[in-house]
């Protein structure tokens, strides 16, 4: 069902493209395909907080910009210290009167690294002390943006340009970071993960985190064709493989249960969805089986946690 | 009228930002800042001060927060000192390069290592170049009238840039001193409704903080620039409206006993009260001695230093911060640059003390006086001398 679902999505959501077409990114991005469906979700009354990276810089250039809904970038690792800041602000200026009392949400946009490495302590701290806001990582697996460099939500055995495949090395030799449930153990109360090959199922989840009074927490999947080195017509594909195989399970935590979006009886190898991929085209038999096996136990560990299973969309 | 109260300086700076009626302060703390944020939290918790009070995980996050509550228009203030000042560094240039007005009181304090809680410029030596306007402070009057005129200046239209008034950490900080704070409907009278011009806002989308290539990046710095000296005049205005307001009147350059005197000394900060005292015993030993004190540092005074050391024969500049390697202490670099190309100028003298809350007394001055006079008659083979070293 969803194969066909996919073509008619824009006509079944919102025309309206606050994240406006036209911007610089690479074809195929499946990141800027995200962010697009996230907006859909989102609507008007949303402020933008962007981190440094690739949407950053695909989507502004002075004096141009892709918004049509009010955006901030500052830095690369204070998003969500800068999104405390306007969330608090908005809510005291509210209580004083001196502002129209109108619900806006604060939206931060992110990368991997964005979330993940350098900006984890100021996110840490936002989803700690509990500021109404939702939180969008768009996990590419690497940075992406300065030139394809190894993340900690790199996938293991993956090449980039800082953790390359040579004779002595099979690339990354760490495995990704759980990023998403080191959300979760912040007991916030939603915590979800989506990739744009299921846009409904995207597209829901944003618009529940956003509706959710206090700190959400969404990681999307976002294949990058230039950085993954896979064909750029294949990234819907790509996207719908990794979550196939179970190496992206989707899923989400609400107020602490876990429920899964999608019940898969039976896994696919996830050799349908590295051999697509140049970043694993070096990988030997031996590091796949071993991937196999992590992937196999990661997902029997994540239905465990799940209290009642999602029925397929 | 103002009530003259005995009170901490760090309480009384609380109690302004909370006359002020700010909307958010976004801290982390650390010595010697601490009895600032500590009092703001205690006023926000007691219902004094309506306000958001955010205790973040980091000085590089509290400075962060600053600029999304300035963003969307909020009253915006925060304190730090030493190295939460350094980790505040790179937030600080996109305050002021996204024009966000915020204030901030920054509690001067060393920097590591060794570690130092104790005060002195380094601090606000390595934020020189951050675009902030930067005012100096001698005592706790200074401090509080400062704050005060700082919300009006960050927040002023023709200016919309972020603010740092200095208190030296302990010697200000810490110090119960006489005050006179101001009476709610004063402040009221005193200070403008702020509106930011474009925050953000639903209603009206705006995009804040895009990325510049080469072809436009030297353009936006250059408005930058223009925009931070061109601040200068509104500072002056609020000082004047400030003095006949509250009848306490400040000046980028200061200047005590200083006309027509040979040599003259310059401070910055606290030790400048230490400094008029040795000027007085040396006057009425009769020697021909002034003090010129530097208070706006930021949009720099060129014009006024050069008009207060015109006349002088030597000019003694103090410093409390190092530029390792360097020409001198870094205002005494600054001042000797100012006055480089005038006909007209004092030899300038660097000495550099009072490093990590050392003291300096009134015989200290004394003695980098007559030092200074020394060098100026008999030359030095030193850039500069270090006072109150052990060798």
């Amino acid at each position: 069902m969803m194969e066909k679902y996919t073509i008619y999505v824009p006509r079944l959501v919102t025309r309206r493209e606050n994240f406006a077409p036209g911007h610089r990114a690479c074809i195929g991005c499946g990141e800027a395909l995200a962010v697009r469906l996230a907006c859909k979700a989102l609507g008007q009354n949303v402020i933008i907080v962007n981190a440094t990276g690739c949407i950053e810089i695909i989507s502004s250039q002075l004096p141009w910009t892709s918004w049509r809904v009010p955006w901030i970038h500052t830095l690369f690792e204070n998003t969500a210290a800068v999104a405390s800041g306007i969330e608090a602000g908005l809510k005291a200026m509210i209580r004083k009167g001196k502002h129209p009392a109108k619900e806006v949400k604060v939206v931060v946009i992110a990368g991997d690294g964005g979330t993940s490495d350098i900006g984890v302590q100021a996110l840490s701290g936002a989803l700690e002390r509990g500021h109404d806001f939702l939180y969008l990582c768009f996990d590419n697996e690497a940075y992406m943006n300065t030139g394809i460099q190894r993340s900690s939500a790199t996938p293991y055995g993956a090449s980039t340009t800082t953790a390359p495949a040579g004779k002595e090395s099979i690339g990354q030799v760490t495995w990704k970071k759980n990023m998403p449930a080191i959300a979760a153990v912040h007991d916030i109360p939603y915590v979800a993960t989506a990739c744009p090959s299921y846009p409904f199922d995207l597209m829901e989840k944003v618009a529940k985190g956003a509706a959710i009074d206090g700190p959400a927490y969404v990681h999307i999947l976002s294949v990058c064709p230039t950085g993954w080195r896979c064909p750029p017509d294949l990234a819907i594909r790509i996207g719908r493989l990794a979550v196939e195989t179970g190496i992206f399970p989707l899923y989400e935590v609400e107020n602490g249960q876990h429920k899964l979006s999608f019940d898969l009886p039976k896994l696919r190898p996830v050799t349908d969805y590295m051999k697509l991929q140049g970043r694993f085209r070096h990988l030997t038999p031996d590091i796949i089986n071993e991937i196999q096996s992590k992937v196999t136990e990661k997902y029997g560990e994540l239905k465990q946690k799940m209290v009642k299973t999602g029925v397929a969309k | 009228m103002a009530k003259r109260v005995g009170m901490e300086v760090s309480l009384a700076v609380a109690e302004v930002a909370k006359l002020a009626n700010v909307d958010v302060v976004a801290a982390y703390p650390i010595t010697p800042q601490t009895h600032i944020v500590e009092h703001l939290a205690e006023l926000v918790a007691n219902g004094e001060l309506d306000a958001a009070y955010i205790p973040v995980e980091s000085e590089h996050s509290a400075m962060s927060a600053c600029l999304g509550a300035s963003a969307v228009g909020a009253r915006t203030f925060t304190a730090t000192a030493g190295q939460g000042l350094e980790l505040m560094h790179e937030v600080l240039y996109v305050a002021s390069s996204m024009r966000l007005p915020m204030v901030m009181t920054v509690a001067n304090r060393a920097l590591s290592s060794p570690l130092s809680v104790w005060g002195d410029h380094s601090d606000v030596m390595a934020v020189r170049d951050t675009g902030w306007i930067q005012i100096f402070a001698e005592n706790g009057q200074q401090v509080i009238d400062n704050v005060l005129c700082a919300f009006c200046i960050a927040e002023d239209q023709r200016v919309l840039l972020p603010v740092m008034v200095h208190l030296d950490g302990f010697h200000l900080t810490h110090m119960i001193e006489p005050i006179l704070l101001p009476e709610q409907s004063e402040v009221d009278r005193f200070i403008p409704p702020y509106h930011h011009p474009f925050p953000l806002d639903p209603d009206k989308p705006v995009t804040m903080g895009t990325f510049a290539p080469p072809i436009i990046y030297s353009e936006a710095k250059k408005a930058q620039e223009v925009n931070l000296r061109a601040a200068k005049k509104v500072i002056l205005e609020y000082w004047d409206k400030f003095g006949k307001s509250f009848g306490r009147y400040y000046h980028p350059v200061e200047c005590y006993l200083s006309e027509e005197a040979k040599v003259l000394l310059l401070t910055m900060g606290s030790f400048s009260e230490t400094a008029m005292a040795a000027v007085d015993k040396m006057r009425e030993e009769g020697k021909d001695v002034g003090l010129v004190r530097l208070r706006l540092w930021r949009p720099f005074p060129f014009e006024e230093i050069r008009q207060a050391v015109k006349n002088a024969e030597v000019l003694i500049v103090l410093d409390r911060a190092l530029s390792f390697g360097g020409p001198a202490g870094p205002v005494c670099s600054e001042i000797r640059s100012a006055l480089y190309n005038e006909d007209r100028k004092p030899k300038v003298i660097s000495f550099v003390g009072g490093l990590g809350g050392r003291d300096i007394t009134v015989t200290g001055f004394e003695k980098i006086i007559n030092r200074g006079i020394e060098i100026s008659q008999t030359g030095s083979e030193q850039e500069f001398e270090m006072f109150g070293v052990r060798e």
